[in-house]
């Protein structure tokens, strides 16, 4: 049983694993080609993630065909202000600033921060709004916990990929703070409520929103980090970007953007004085600092990664084991059980093997938590490692009944015990025969531990990801991944292989 | 042959053997009854589905039969399902069986197929039942492919080394399933000959054959299987050269053609 629909009011949402592979091919395949031409002037297509929700981007609860939020009234501002009609696409968000870099739209909006990245690599608006990072604590916390210098050892929530992730990473190096990434805003706050992680760091917009949603935790007034939200368009498009400014900037000036906010309830007297200053500062450069780049940028990210893989490679061994054991066990009791028995692990094949191991790792995760709260290392070890027994206990299984009956039946009449004709003929002849189809299963088991992100495990692909985002783009991030899998997929394979080439002559 | 031992080897009374399969039962073995004293080829003969195999699992306890009594060397096995491995251990040490096919565990050697029954069963040291595998297989001429793995020897090994590994308990009785069906007849002397050098240390021998060539080479006696019975039995000679029963003139006749 899951309390809350998957993506339900998320405001980053959760990508499936397929789309997330999927996009990431595409992004290696696309990176090297030119980007498709423009579209066409009369309407302004602009991208963002409608599954963000309130006060950013929603599905108007009226008509789910249009959407609504104040990033979607300042895009109907500027469409005005440009003479076009803006047309909606949606968009993954962690994917908004390469999509409009590919030319899929003009300008992309949906709560998109501000960071020297950003500017470097896109063309970048003014920054419209500027929000706070603001920790959430458990109210007997309320106390103790003001900064993040106060959180060492605990475990601090936050999105992925964002400046508060950021934050939360340095504060790991400086105070000992355990970063614990999520891909959507709704589980850091229910986890904190049931404990799992100790504060929730993120912009106040979001915090003030779960607040609504899950009262029980306190927002606490410090200011950790401030932010600021753009619009970003593709590099070469400055024209755009520059007309764009001019109208967030006759915004300021009317007051027509604090109206926005303030219909939206993000106004307060913070935001005015930031107008104000912004106003002041034509320029408009939104205190962005100098940015680090080229070949140092990838090289810091390189230790990172190695650790992700790290994790990826653990919690693909401790899985795989988990498989066998268990695998072995559910085919020993297919093929050696009573019809009950048998009966209740093929139902359990069937089950596991018929639907979503993102589903099953979701329901162990998020929908047990009640009963029983497991780490998510454990959580994911635990539920790659039930769902790949399933496919293990079938391989087992097909190899157990592979082997000649009339060689169980010599073992029978040679005086050995039904156990010891499992020991000595059956199991160690299966073996082989399994040798090849779990070495398969294994590389893919490496492969779908990328699924274990979603419930806030940063392994190699998440941590790809991140990095992806920060430095904007995919290629030597993926690259870098995909080598970082082929060197701990490869060897594997060869081992294998050497194996079976061992056994063959038997 | 004489016929002094006061208790038979191998004793088969009133065998009935029904099989089910998809709810259909089939009376394979109607009424089996049959004796061997001590150190007697018997080979069994009858055309196929006759039934033959059907007596040898059943005397090796693979299979469970409804009626009748079967008794190895006085260790005897009862109607109904086949008792749990661990009630037949007794049982097992009685009877040595060669499968038509071999059924050597092809993920062990030569050696280690024979020495398995005793290091397991026997308990014995890893060393002494290699070297009573060596012995054994060397006794039946094929010690040098002892480090071996089966699917690196001929046919031909492949049966010595299931006759070895059948033996290596040494059991009283021996049961063979159609052994001559993958050999080539230059080979059939010399298993005759293997055969009856195991009779002449005091083993007693049930073969199934369709080979009247070679039964005639190795049997002491024939018994004729027809339609779930033992419908003649005697010497081999008597029953080959003057059949009386009608199936076992079939048989010469098959075999004539």
């Amino acid at each position: 049983m899951i309390e809350e629909p998957l993506n339900g009011g998320a405001f980053r949402p959760v990508h499936s694993g397929v789309l997330r592979h999927l996009l990431f091919v595409c992004a290696l395949l696309l990176g090297a080609c030119a980007p498709p031409p423009q579209a066409p002037s009369t309407v302004l297509r602009w991208g963002g993630d409608a599954e963000g929700g309130a006060p950013f981007v929603e599905a108007d609860p009226g008509n789910p065909a249009l959407v609504r939020g104040f990033d979607v009234e300042i895009v109907e501002q500027l469409a005005r202000g440009l003479g076009r009609t803006p047309q909606f696409v949606q968009v993954a968000w962690a994917n908004i600033e390469q999509s409009v870099e590919r030319g899929d739209f003009a300008l992309g909006l949906s709560g998109l921060e501000d960071r020297p990245e950003l500017r470097e690599r896109y063309a970048v608006s003014l920054p419209y709004f500027e929000f706070r990072e603001v920790l959430a604590v458990r109210p007997a916390d309320t106390t103790r916990y003001h900064a993040l210098r106060d959180l060492a050892g605990k475990r601090v929530a936050t999105l992925g990929a964002t400046q508060a992730y950021r934050l939360l990473l340095d504060a790991q190096r400086t105070h000992g703070v355990v970063p614990v990434s999520y891909d959507d805003d709704v589980h850091p706050y229910t986890d904190l409520l049931e404990g799992r992680v100790d504060a929730v760091l993120l912009d106040h917009v979001i915090a003030e929103r779960a607040l609504k949603r899950t009262p029980g935790f306190v927002i606490q007034p410090e200011v950790i980090a401030l932010g600021h939200y753009v619009a970003v368009f593709a590099k070469r498009n400055t024209a755009l970007r520059d007309s764009a400014d001019a109208i967030l900037r006759a915004g300021l000036r009317d007051g027509s953007l604090a109206a926005t906010f303030r219909r939206w309830g993000v106004w307060d007297a913070e935001q005015a004085a930031y107008q104000q200053r912004l106003l002041a500062d034509s320029a408009g450069s939104g205190g962005a600092r100098p940015a680090a780049a080229g070949a140092a940028t990838v090289m810091s990210y390189v230790p990172a990664l190695a650790r992700a893989a790290g994790i990826t490679l653990g919690i693909s061994c401790a899985a795989m084991l988990l498989a066998v054991l268990l695998g072995a066990g559910i085919a020993a009791g297919r093929v050696y059980g009573n019809t009950a028995t048998r009966m209740l692990l093929s139902g359990y094949v069937e089950v596991v093997r018929g639907t979503p191991v993102l589903l099953q790792l979701f329901v162990l995760y998020y929908g047990l938590s009640a009963f029983i709260a497991l780490p998510a290392l454990l959580a994911a070890i635990v539920g790659l490692g039930l769902n790949y027994a399933a496919y293990e206990s079938e391989i087992y299984r097909s190899a157990l009944l592979a082997i000649p009956r009339a060689q169980l039946e010599a073992g029978r009449t040679l005086g050995l015990s039904e156990w010891q004709i499992f020991r000595l003929i059956r199991a160690p002849q299966a073996l082989r025969l399994a040798l090849a189809p779990m070495t398969n299963d294994f590389v893919a088991l490496l492969k779908d531990s990328s699924l274990v992100s979603v419930i806030t495990v940063v392994e190699l692909t998440k941590q790809t990801a991140i990095y992806a985002t920060n430095v904007g783009s995919w290629f030597v991030p993926g690259l870098l991944c995909a080598a970082m899998y082929l060197a701990m997929s490869l060897p594997l394979s060869r081992v294998a292989r050497a194996l079976e080439a061992r056994w063959s002559v038997r | 042959m004489t016929t002094t031992a006061p208790r038979p080897v191998l004793h088969i009374e009133r065998l009935r053997l029904t099989r089910t399969h998809e709810g259909v039962a089939r009376h394979v073995l109607q009424d089996v009854s049959l004796s061997l004293p001590a150190g007697e080829i018997c080979v069994l003969m009858g055309v196929s589905g006759a039934g033959k195999s059907t007596v040898l699992r059943a005397v090796v306890a693979l299979e469970p039969f409804q009626a009748g009594r079967i008794a190895v060397d006085g260790v005897a096995l009862e109607p109904g399902p086949v008792p749990r491995e661990s009630a037949l251990r007794d049982f097992r040490r009685k009877v040595g069986m060669v499968f038509q096919q071999h059924a050597l565990f092809t993920h062990l050697t030569v050696q280690q197929n024979v020495a398995l029954a005793p290091r397991h069963v026997m308990t014995q040291s890893p060393a002494q039942a290699a070297q009573a595998a060596t012995a054994l297989l060397d006794s039946l001429g094929v010690a040098h492919r002892a480090q071996a793995y089966p699917s690196q020897i001929s046919g031909g090994e492949a049966q010595r080394v299931a006759i070895a590994r059948a033996l290596a308990l040494d059991p009283p009785l021996l049961l063979m399933d159609e052994p001559t069906a993958a050999l080539d007849p230059a080979r059939r002397g010399a298993l005759a000959d293997t055969l009856r050098a195991l009779a002449a240390q005091g083993r007693t021998l049930l073969i199934t054959t369709h080979d009247l060539a070679f039964a005639r080479a190795v049997a002491d006696t024939v018994a004729v299987l027809a339609e779930g019975a033992v419908v003649e039995r005697g010497a081999v000679t008597q029953v080959l050269d003057t059949p009386r029963h009608e199936e076992t003139r079939k048989l010469m006749a098959v075999d004539a053609r």
